[in-house]
């Protein structure tokens, strides 16, 4: 029986607990396109994928996969319909090849016929544009090798349905477009895709069509050469939301923090920084940009005194700008930077693995920095009971109360609370990770206000990020890191798109070295 | 086309919350179910009456004052290896070496009882015995935390083979003070005297039992939950990143904590050897270093809860024992019954965390 559709979900629902993911959610896919599946963090996409790809089962409704009735109970199911799911944490096996990845868990005798299995892989490649190296070792790929690795096992497997989870959060802006390439490839080979995102101008650019999904509920679907960002904006939020984020000029900028120097090896004696001199200023929003891994972290850790670094670093802080006396911080740990007055606030990239305590509710969470600060030997449980309440009301933090452990909130409103937290010290440097990775577009603009709000306030703020666009309209300069080297700072008033991403993957020293050679 | 694939038959989700009373319902449905099942088995294997069975288990706990109060005495005993246990769990420090602690610390009351049982009135002898006790606890539990903070070596291994050192340094303690010649036990030290002994007080032997222990229970459920230590160990349980970004030092608290743990732990070799059997054997622990991993795992670190579940686990050891000797029962079918209670309770969490639903039926799901 041939259909036009590949998949229809008809009234799909599931719920967890009190929580309703998706309520009664219908989408179609066609064969041979690309459908974006476009919404807000929570709005139940992922969900939604994940009882396609069998991983969910849901409550009620019906699925047809070329316009037969089926159920899907299991990936397995999935597999043995054609449809397979990269998700964003990659399966793979670390210490395998990647040859080795695509036969695992295949069906067949104990012998594996390697060469056909190889023929068969690069066949897959030349075909679509993929370049993988079946030789080579999971753990010495890059993120974007990996991920070109699980497209091809999907489609070695003989899936014809593909769903890619947020494939281009880890990207670059080169390798997305190579993503994308391969992406039509695949449809104008008859594949039908489905791609969650919340880059709106990703979802212009490679779908033929897109469905937004708002709270749960099936808004619509438009063909993309009909759309716009706004239109889309629209449909996700419910509401028109101004794309602009306020950006005054510095006040006064003075010296607040001088790294010079910085270098710091992990413990495999790996280089992760190589000489890093910046320096962040009163009254202004620093971006760091780069590749995931170029060094962001271990250049935030070394600020804030979690990392160990090699002789000749130096990090200054300056109480009253460079006049003043500095005071060393290179040595020092969390407690005595704040011991010797030092206020430092650090949203980090991982929040409830380093920011905050999962298990332990609001109250005790405010308390991590400033427990100690009571009399005798037992805590003072007020002052951050206080706390707790003014940032849920303040932030407008979504909580049962403040006595839920923190593990059991959202992603936006866990890092509202650690936002919050960091916030209330009136500290003198704020430095963020990925303050606004997952989080949905409202809590995003939340996050940003605040820190334009810190910004005004005179504090040195350090926006670490991801997104270019929003890192060239909130910052004031942007620093690119390029593995483990500052290769340049950029004005983000003046400096594009492209600049940026250049700069991110194109280390200076080695194109010198390029044109020497 | 794949077509035998249905609907699961049985759906298990994760509860957001449970309101106390339902859970307490879930548990108390586990053990009627437990008893039940006990029942039927000892029914079918024994044909015995099997109220009769519960009767003589509670007879075995309560029956007599005398059994009454050991029951009492064992309870407080466990509980105090529990309580020693929890601040080290709660840390995510797997310290199974209770029963090496719980030796030494014996071992070192026991030296005092003989040496200095002779030199010092009753109550100082108690207070230097304890002080023994407690720094050869210390002694055990601090190997292995600081070789933990320092070297990252691995705690479970290192608090085990830490047992074997201390029953070995125990059976050559034994073989030095063994009494009488040739007996090779240490026999009832100070019989004639009772030097080092707990004095009865309000005509009870165990009062000093209980008091102690209390105080170690209250004093415990403040420490966790109001100290700030309590507050910090927390915290490098669920991760020692966030401890070092808090600026937690985390070294020195893991050694810490180890040093608590063993050192109360000791204190419960002290309770053993001068509070109960005055005198010392390689099975003076009894294997009861590792049941109090359960007491302190099932109360949640809680130790007002913990002193329900060493009661519990007491009254089921008694049971069995007497079970097994009136009705003349092998010891293993006795023990059989009480690992299906345990079972049941234990298995009565996951009901309590995750909700059970089944499949509808297909006339239902087609409504």
């Amino acid at each position: 029986m041939q259909d036009e559709f590949a998949v229809r979900m008809v009234n799909i629902t599931k719920t967890f607990g009190p929580v309703i993911a998706n309520d009664k959610v219908c989408l179609d896919l066609k064969k041979g396109e690309i459908l974006s599946l476009l919404g807000e963090n929570g709005s139940g996409k992922t969900t939604l994928m994940n009882m396609l790809s069998g991983i969910y089962f849901p409550d009620s409704g019906k699925i047809f996969v070329n316009g037969q009735e089926v159920t899907i109970a299991s990936p397995h199911d999935a597999y043995l319909l054609g449809i397979s799911m990269v998700h964003q944490h990659f399966k793979l096996v670390d210490v395998l090849t990647a040859a080795e990845n695509i036969e695992l868990g295949l069906p067949g005798k104990t012998v594996v016929d390697k060469k056909a299995i190889a023929a068969k892989v690069k066949d897959i490649c030349d075909r679509y544009g993929f370049v993988v190296e079946p030789h080579k070792k999971i753990y010495d790929m890059s993120v974007s090798e990996k991920q070109t690795l699980e497209i091809v096992k999907s489609l070695y497997r003989g899936a014809s349905i593909l769903i890619l989870d947020e494939p281009t959060a880890v990207l670059t802006p080169q390798e997305t477009e190579r993503l994308f390439t391969v992406m039509r490839n695949m449809r104008d080979d008859g594949k039908s895709i489905i791609i969650i995102t919340h880059k709106l101008h990703e979802v212009l650019e490679i779908s033929d069509r897109v469905a937004v999904l708002r709270k749960g509920e099936y808004i619509g679907d438009m063909a993309t050469k009909d759309a716009t960002a706004q239109k889309l904006t629209d449909m996700m939020v419910g509401r028109a939301v101004s794309l602009n984020i306020d950006r005054d000029e510095p006040k006064d900028p003075i010296e607040r923090l001088r790294i010079s120097h910085l270098t710091v090896r992990d413990v495999d004696g790996v280089e992760r920084l190589h000489d890093i001199n910046l320096s962040f200023y009163s009254g202004e929003i620093l971006g760091i940009a780069g590749i995931s891994g170029s060094g962001q972290k271990e250049l935030l850790e070394s600020v804030a005194g979690l990392q160990v670094t090699e002789a000749g670093s130096s990090i200054t802080y300056f109480a009253d700008g460079p006049e003043s006396d500095g005071r060393e911080l290179i040595g020092l740990n969390p407690r005595s930077i704040s011991d010797v007055g030092v206020k430092l606030a650090f949203v980090p990239e991982d929040r409830l693995g380093m920011g905050l305590v999962g298990d332990m509710d609001l109250a005790d969470n405010m308390m991590l920095k400033s427990y100690r600060e009571s009399k005798g030997p037992f805590a003072d449980r007020r002052p951050p009971h206080k706390l707790a309440e003014e940032v849920v009301n303040e932030l407008e933090v979504v909580t049962p109360s403040i006595s839920t452990p923190v593990r059991r909130l959202s992603g936006g409103n866990v890092q509202k609370v650690l936002v919050g937290r960091e916030i209330s010290q009136s500290p003198t440097v704020l430095m963020t990770a990925y303050a606004v990775r997952g989080l949905d577009i409202n809590t995003s603009y939340t996050i940003y206000r605040l820190l334009n709000e810190q910004k005004q306030r005179g504090v040195a703020v350090v926006y670490v990020g991801e997104d270019l666009d929003v890192l060239l309209e909130l910052c004031d300069r942007i620093a690119v890191l390029c593995s483990g080297q500052l290769n340049d700072i950029l004005e983000a008033r003046t400096a594009t798109k492209e600049q940026v991403g250049y700069v991110m993957t194109y280390l200076k020293q080695s194109k010198d070295q390029e044109e020497k050679a | 086309m794949n077509t035998t694939s249905h609907e699961p038959l049985i759906h298990i989700a994760k509860r957001d919350s449970i309101v106390s009373w339902k859970a307490w319902l879930i548990r108390l449905a586990s053990l009627m179910a437990a008893l039940l099942i006990c029942a039927l088995f000892l029914y079918s294997l024994t044909k015995l009456n099997p109220l009769k069975v519960y009767g003589a288990m509670w007879d075995g706990a309560f029956g007599t004052d005398k059994r009454g109060w050991i029951t009492v005495r064992d309870t407080m005993m466990l509980l105090c290896i529990g309580i020693g246990l929890a601040p080290a769990f709660k840390m995510r420090f797997w310290n199974i070496g209770a029963e090496g602690q719980i030796l030494v610390g014996g071992c070192a009351t026991t030296a005092c009882m003989l040496y200095l049982g002779s030199s010092m009135p009753t109550w100082l002898l108690l207070l230097v015995s304890c002080a023994a006790s407690i720094i050869a606890g210390v002694v055990w539990g601090i190997v292995p935390g600081i070789f933990k903070a320092h070297w990252n070596t691995n705690e479970t291994l290192f608090t085990l083979m830490m047992n074997y050192i201390a029953i070995q340094l125990t059976s050559f303690l034994v073989a030095k003070w063994e009494n009488p010649f040739g007996s090779n036990t240490v026999g009832i030290i100070n019989q004639a005297t009772k030097a080092g002994w707990f004095p009865t007080i309000f005509g009870q032997q165990y009062t000093l039992n209980i008091v102690l222990v209390m105080a170690l229970t209250i004093g415990m459920y403040l420490y966790l939950r109001y100290s700030k230590q309590g507050y910090e160990i927390a915290v490098v349980g669920e991760s020692e990143n966030t401890a070092r970004y808090a600026g937690i030092n985390v070294k020195k608290v893991i050694v810490r904590t180890m040093a608590l743990s063993g050192a109360i732990c000791g204190i419960s070799g002290f309770l053993a050897v001068a509070g109960a059997s005055h005198t010392i054997s390689t099975s003076t622990a009894g294997g009861r270093g590792f049941t109090a991993i359960i007491v302190a795992w099932m109360a949640k670190f809680n130790t007002f809860v913990m002193i329900l579940i060493a009661l519990l686990l007491v009254f089921l050891d008694k049971g069995a024992t007497q079970i097994a000797s009136q009705f003349n029962l092998n010891d293993f079918a006795s023990k059989v019954v009480t690992g299906i209670i345990l079972f049941f309770l234990l298995g009565s969490e996951f009901f309590i965390n995750y909700s059970v639903h089944f499949r509808k039926s297909e006339k239902e799901a087609s409504v």
